[in-house]
C-alpha cells in the first residue's frame, strides 16, 4: 500500500512536467498545425533562465584576503555577492535563496519573446510545408539551442536548488495515519505538481474565459472562417506559440531544482511528450494533460522492484507498451477529435 | 597468350588484388615500415581522443588541457611541470628522441562508434603514433580494441570499470587509472570504521559494463566487512529522475544507499536521494549512509550542496602534497587559472609515461614501448610509488578515500581527503576471477 501510494506521488510530478510540455505541444499543434520539435529546447531554456538568473544573484565583489592563500599559494579571493553589500546580508542571501521561483518572472518575458521571434523568423516559413519539413527544421533548431546553451553554460550539470524553506521532505504516510517516514515526498516536488495545476488551470481558464481565447477555440476548430470574419487570427496564434513558450519555459524553472539541469534536459523530455500528445489526442488539450498524469504515474509504478522482476526492464518500454495500447483500442488517442491529422 | 591469362585466372588475380585494395590501411604494414606509422620526419603525432561534444565534454576539456600542457612540458617549453619530479630521466625536453611532439584530436562523444571512428581517423589520416583519452569505459575497451588491431599503443584515459584490464585486457593498452575493485578495496575499511561492520545496503547501479563490475566489487567488499546486500536495482543508463528507484529503499529495510553512478546519472540519483530525505533518516537504530564509489570533482559540483559528508575514491586529487602533485597544480593553474582534475591528471602522466617508455626503449615500435612500460615502477607523477604491472598493463598505486567538504572555502574544495590507502591494500592476484576471461594476447606492431 505505501509503496502504491508513493509511486502515484512519484508519478504526479514526473506527469507535472510531462503535461506542461505536452500542454505547448498540443497549444501549438492545434493552433498552427505545426509540429514543434524545439519544445524540448525551451523547457531547458527555461531551465536555464533558473540557473541565469541564480548567477546574477551570485555575481560578487572581489577583494584579496591575504591571511588566506589560494591554490596557487597566492592571497584567498573573497567573494561578497553585490546583492549583499546593496541590500545587506539577509535580503541579500534570503534573493540569493530564492532564485528559482524570482526565475519565473524573469523567464516568461523572455520564454514569451523567445516563442514570438521563433515563429514569425523561421516556423511561419513552414506552415504550408508537410509535416516532416517541419520536424526537420523544429528539430535542427533545438540542437542549435542546445548548442548554445552548452558553449556558454557547460556540459555539467548546474546546481540550482531551491529555497531552504522547501528543502527536505514531508511525512505523507503520518498524515494519513501511516507509520512515520514510510510514505515521505519532498517539498519542492509537491511545490512543482501544485505549480503544474495552477498553469494548466490558468491555460484553460484563459482560452475558456477570455475573448482572445474564445477566437483562439474558434480557429482552432476552423481557421478559415475565422480568418473571414475579418479577425487577424495570425496574431493569436503567434501570441499562443510565445504563450506555449512560456509555459514550457516556466515547466522548465520550477523542474531546475528537481534535477540539476544540463543542455540536454529538454531532449530527455521531448520524445515522451510527443508520446503524451498522441496518447492524449492530436489536438485536445485536456488529453494532453491527462495523458501526461497517466504515463507519469504509469511510468513510476514500472519502476517498482515487484514489478521489475516479473517483467525485466519493464521500465523502460512501459510509456511506449501503453501507447501501443491505447492506439490500438483508441486510434485517435484518449480524447482526439476526429478531423486532426486525418486525411 | 591463353595460357599465359586465361579468364579465369585473370578472375582470381583480379579477386585477390581487390581484397588487398579493400583492406584498410591501418592493418597492412608499409614495406618500408617495421611497424604503424613509423615517424620518419622531424616530428612525431600523438593522438588525443577525448570527449568534445555530448554529457563529458567538460571533462574532455579538461584532458586536453592536460594533454596540451604535457605536449608543450615534452617540447621543452613551460615550466616542465611533473618532468622536474618523475623518477625517470629519460626525457630531456627536446621532444621524443628529439622529435618535436605534435598532436591531433578526436571526439569520441562519448559513444564507442564514433570513438572508434575518431581513433581511426588520427590514426590513418594523420598518423598518430599512439592514441589516448577518452572518459568512459565503454569507450576505453572500443579504442583499445582498435588500436591492438592497428598496431598503436592505447594509453587509457578515464576509465574505471573492471573489464579495461580484466577481461577486455590487450597488449597494446595500458590503464594509470584505478579501477573498481581498487575503489572498493580502498572505501571498504573507512565505510567499516565510520559506519561499523552491521549494515545493510541498498544498491542502484547503471545498466552498463563499469556499473556492473562497480556494484560487484563494492558489494563483495562490504559483505566481506560483515554488511549485508538488500538489493541491486539496475538502473538505466539513459534515466534522468531516480526518484522511483530511491523511493522503495524508504522501506526496503535498507540502512546505506550505494550509488554506481558516475556523471550525471550520479548527480541526480544522489540529488533525488537527498530530496527524499534518506540522509535524514533513521533505520535498524542508525543514520542512513549514502556511498558513492567513483567520486568526480567536476561532477561534485553538479551536485552541488548535496555531496557534503558523502564518502566516496578517486584516483588523485590536486589537494595531495606531494612534489608530484604540486609542480603539476602550478603548472596547470597557471596556464589555466584553476586546479587540474584528476581525468587531466591521469591524461598528463599517461602522455608523460608514453613519451619516456620510447626513450628508454629507443624506438616508437609499440612492441618496444610495450616492453619498456610493462613491469616499470615510477614516482613523482603525483600517484607515489607506482607500478605498471607486465600481467594485465594496470597500474598499481595508493588510492584516495574522499568525501564532500562539509563547508567548502571555495569552488575547489568541494571534495576533502579522507585518507590515502596504500597500494598494497588495493593490489589484487592478476587472476581475480572479478578480472579473469581475458588476455593480454601479443603485442601488434601493426606490421
Amino acid at each position: 500500500m505505501e509503496a502504491i501510494l508513493l509511486q502515484i506521488l512519484n508519478g504526479l510530478d514526473k506527469g507535472s512536467a510531462y503535461a506542461l510540455i505536452a500542454l505547448g505541444l498540443t497549444l501549438i499543434f492545434g493552433t498552427l498545425g505545426v509540429v514543434n520539435f524545439a519544445h524540448g529546447a525551451l523547457f531547458m531554456i527555461g531551465a536555464f533562465c533558473a540557473v541565469t538568473v541564480q548567477k546574477v544573484l551570485t555575481l560578487s565583489k572581489i577583494t584579496l584576503d591575504p591571511t588566506k592563500t589560494d591554490f596557487l599559494g597566492n592571497p584567498a579571493q573573497i567573494k561578497t555577492p553585490y546583492v549583499e553589500s546593496w541590500f545587506g546580508p539577509d535580503i541579500g542571501a534570503a534573493l540569493i535563496d530564492w532564485s528559482v521561483p524570482l526565475a519565473i518572472l524573469f523567464a516568461i518575458p523572455i520564454m514569451l519573446l523567445i516563442g514570438v521571434i521563433m515563429e514569425r523568423g523561421l516556423i511561419k516559413h513552414f506552415y504550408r510545408r508537410p509535416h516532416a519539413d517541419q520536424i526537420l527544421v523544429t528539430f535542427g533548431l533545438a540542437i542549435v539551442l542546445q548548442e548554445l546553451i552548452k558553449h556558454y553554460f557547460g556540459a555539467n550539470q548546474i546546481a540550482t536548488p531551491a529555497p531552504d524553506a522547501f528543502r527536505g521532505s514531508f511525512d505523507f504516510g503520518a498524515m494519513l495515519g501511516m507509520d512515520p517516514n514510510v510514505v515521505i515526498y519532498p517539498y519542492w516536488r509537491l511545490v512543482y505538481f501544485a505549480f503544474a495545476a495552477v498553469i494548466i488551470g490558468a491555460v484553460f481558464a484563459f482560452l475558456q474565459f477570455t475573448t482572445f481565447g474564445m477566437v483562439v477555440r474558434a480557429g482552432m476548430a476552423d481557421r478559415e472562417t475565422v480568418g473571414l470574419l475579418g479577425i487577424n487570427i495570425d496574431k493569436r496564434f503567434t501570441i499562443m506559440f510565445g504563450l506555449a513558450a512560456a509555459v514550457a519555459g516556466m515547466a522548465g524553472v520550477m523542474y531546475a531544482p528537481i534535477n540539476s539541469p544540463n543542455y540536454h534536459i529538454g531532449m530527455d523530455f521531448l520524445v515522451l511528450s510527443f508520446v503524451v500528445v498522441v496518447v492524449g489526442g492530436m489536438g485536445s488539450l485536456p488529453g494532453a494533460v491527462l495523458a501526461g498524469f497517466l504515463l507519469g504515474i504509469l511510468e513510476s509504478f514500472a519502476s517498482m522492484n515487484e514489478i521489475k522482476s516479473i517483467i525485466p526492464g519493464i521500465d523502460q518500454i512501459i510509456i511506449y507498451l501503453a501507447a501501443i495500447i491505447i492506439l490500438l483500442t483508441r486510434p485517435r488517442g484518449l480524447m482526439g477529435r476526429k478531423g486532426v491529422m486525418e486525411e | 597468350m591463353s595460357k599465359l591469362l586465361t579468364r579465369r585466372g585473370l578472375l582470381k588475380s583480379g579477386a585477390v588484388g581487390g581484397a588487398g585494395l579493400a583492406l584498410p590501411t591501418i592493418f597492412t604494414a608499409s614495406s618500408a615500415s617495421a611497424f604503424t606509422n613509423e615517424p620518419t620526419g622531424g616530428t612525431v603525432t600523438l593522438g588525443f581522443n577525448v570527449p568534445q561534444s555530448g554529457p563529458y565534454a567538460d571533462e574532455g576539456a579538461d584532458e586536453l588541457r592536460a594533454y596540451e600542457l604535457a605536449v608543450e612540458h615534452l617540447n621543452g617549453e613551460g615550466d616542465g611541470g611533473m618532468l622536474n619530479t618523475f623518477s625517470s630521466k629519460a626525457l630531456g625536453g627536446n621532444g621524443i628522441m628529439g622529435k618535436k611532439v605534435a598532436y591531433v584530436t578526436g571526439d569520441t562523444q562519448t559513444k564507442s562508434d564514433a570513438a572508434r571512428a575518431s581513433a581511426k581517423s588520427m590514426i590513418e589520416k594523420d598518423g598518430a603514433i599512439m592514441i589516448t583519452g577518452g572518459s568512459s569505459s565503454g569507450v576505453a575497451v572500443a579504442v583499445q580494441g582498435l588500436c591492438q588491431e592497428a598496431g598503436v599503443i592505447f594509453m587509457a584515459g578515464l576509465t574505471h570499470s573492471n573489464d579495461t584490464t580484466g577481461k577486455d585486457k590487450k597488449a597494446n593498452g595500458f590503464r594509470h587509472f584505478f579501477n573498481a575493485y581498487m575503489s572498493a578495496a580502498a572505501l571498504a575499511p573507512v565505510l567499516e570504521k565510520l559506519y561499523g561492520s552491521d549494515r545493510a545496503a541498498y544498491h542502484l547501479t547503471a545498466d552498463y559494463t563499469w556499473g556492473w563490475t562497480q556494484q560487484e566489487s563494492i558489494q563483495a567488499a562490504t559483505e566481506a566487512l560483515g554488511w549485508t546486500t538488500v538489493n541491486n536495482v539496475l538502473t538505466p543508463l539513459a534515466a534522468t529522475d531516480f526518484s522511483s528507484y530511491i523511493a522503495p529503499v524508504l522501506n526496503s529495510g535498507a540502512d546505506v544507499l550505494v550509488l554506481n553512478h558516475y556523471g550525471g546519472n550520479m548527480v541526480n540519483s544522489l540529488t533525488n536521494a537527498v530530496q527524499f530525505g534518506l540522509r535524514e533518516k533513521q533505520v535498524n537504530g542508525k543514520n542512513f549512509e549514502i556511498v558513492v564509489p567513483l567520486y568526480s570533482e567536476l561532477m561534485a559540483k553538479g551536485a552541488g550542496q548535496n555531496i557534503k559528508g558523502i564518502v566516496g575514491s578517486q584516483n588523485w586529487d590536486w589537494k595531495l602534497s606531494d612534489e608530484g602533485t604540486a609542480a603539476f597544480v602550478k603548472s596547470f593553474g597557471t596556464k589555466y587559472g584553476f586546479p587540474p582534475s584528476q581525468a587531466a591528471q591521469t591524461c598528463y602522466a599517461q602522455t608523460l609515461l608514453y613519451a619516456d617508455a620510447v626513450e628508454r626503449a629507443g624506438s616508437f615500435n609499440p612492441c618496444a614501448v610495450g616492453e619498456a612500460l610493462a613491469g616499470f615502477e615510477f614516482d613523482g607523477l603525483g600517484n607515489g610509488k607506482t607500478l605498471y604491472r607486465a600481467d594485465d598493463h594496470q597500474c598499481f598505486k595508493d588510492v584516495l578515500v574522499v568525501k564532500g567538504a562539509e563547508d567548502p572555502q571555495d569552488e575547489f574544495h568541494l571534495v576533502e581527503i579522507v585518507e590515502v590507502t596504500p597500494v598494497d591494500q588495493v593490489t589484487y592476484d592478476p587472476e581475480h576471477p572479478m578480472f579473469a576471461g581475458g588476455a593480454l594476447g601479443e603485442c601488434n606492431p601493426g606490421a
